[in-house]
């Protein structure tokens, strides 16, 4: 499987994870949400933006637990609540935040 | 229903498990499956120690570079467990010692205890699974 950026072919899995983390871009982001019939807003970009700064200190996507208290503790109780999280990405925040960003799926989690 | 937010997944039996680490992190696949699990386990709550001992103190030696045998570099994640809650990290005195390393080597903090108190440990456990 593959998707098309910017006139690139980037190879997925077959759940639709990027292949080469390296080859992320934005854009990618934007098709994948385009794809599940959705919109980014700046509230999606600033947890995709964490997951990525998370990947890149810890090599490794975090479980969903993981994920809500860390965003809790960088951007707001407000933010750092399952309610809030799923709002945002339906399909699991973890799974769907994770897989715009480019990061492998986490590891035994929604 | 439930909305997924709400989901009480977790709920279930908490047993103390144990994982000893003792080969190097390279070379066979058994720190980073050891890694996994953990990581696993945490996700589900449960009561989690880790222990460092023989070889396996190196796995969480600082600054390896791992290019040369082209595999990637694991040990910052050891640094993420403290986020998933899992604080009960071990490494043994003696392994520590024969090695030349002391915990300022070392990527994360630990407890450092000798053989002795490592078997009481091991006496409280539930589980104990040996990498």
């Amino acid at each position: 499987m593959a998707i098309e950026v910017n006139g690139k072919t980037l190879e997925v899995d077959e759940e639709g994870y990027l292949a080469d983390l390296n080859q992320w871009e934005p854009e990618v982001a934007t098709i994948m949400a385009k794809e599940d019939g959705s919109e980014l807003t700046d509230a999606h970009w600033e947890v995709i933006n964490f997951l990525r700064e998370y990947y890149e200190e810890y090599q490794i996507a975090p479980a969903v637990r993981v994920l809500t208290k860390a965003i809790g503790k960088k951007l707001g109780k407000d933010k750092g609540n399952s309610k809030y999280l799923y709002e945002l990405f339906p399909y699991g925040p973890a799974k769907q935040a994770c897989k715009y960003a480019g990061l492998p799926k986490p590891t035994g989690c929604v | 229903m439930a909305e997924p937010w709400e989901d009480d997944e977790l709920e279930g039996p908490v047993r103390k498990f144990m994982y000893v680490n003792r080969r190097a992190p390279y070379g066979t696949i058994y720190a980073l499956e050891s890694l996994e699990v953990v990581l696993i386990a945490a996700a589900f709550e449960q009561d989690v120690t880790l222990v460092f001992m023989d070889d396996g103190v190196y796995q969480i030696k600082k600054e390896q570079n791992t290019e040369a045998i082209g595999v990637k570099n694991f040990s910052p994640t050891y640094r993420a467990l403290e986020g998933y809650d899992v604080e009960k990290l071990y490494v043994e005195k003696e392994s520590l010692e024969s090695r030349g390393l002391t915990t300022d080597d070392l990527v994360v903090p630990v407890q450092v205890v000798n053989r002795d108190q490592l078997a009481e440990l091991m006496e409280e456990q539930e589980v104990i699974l040996s990498f």
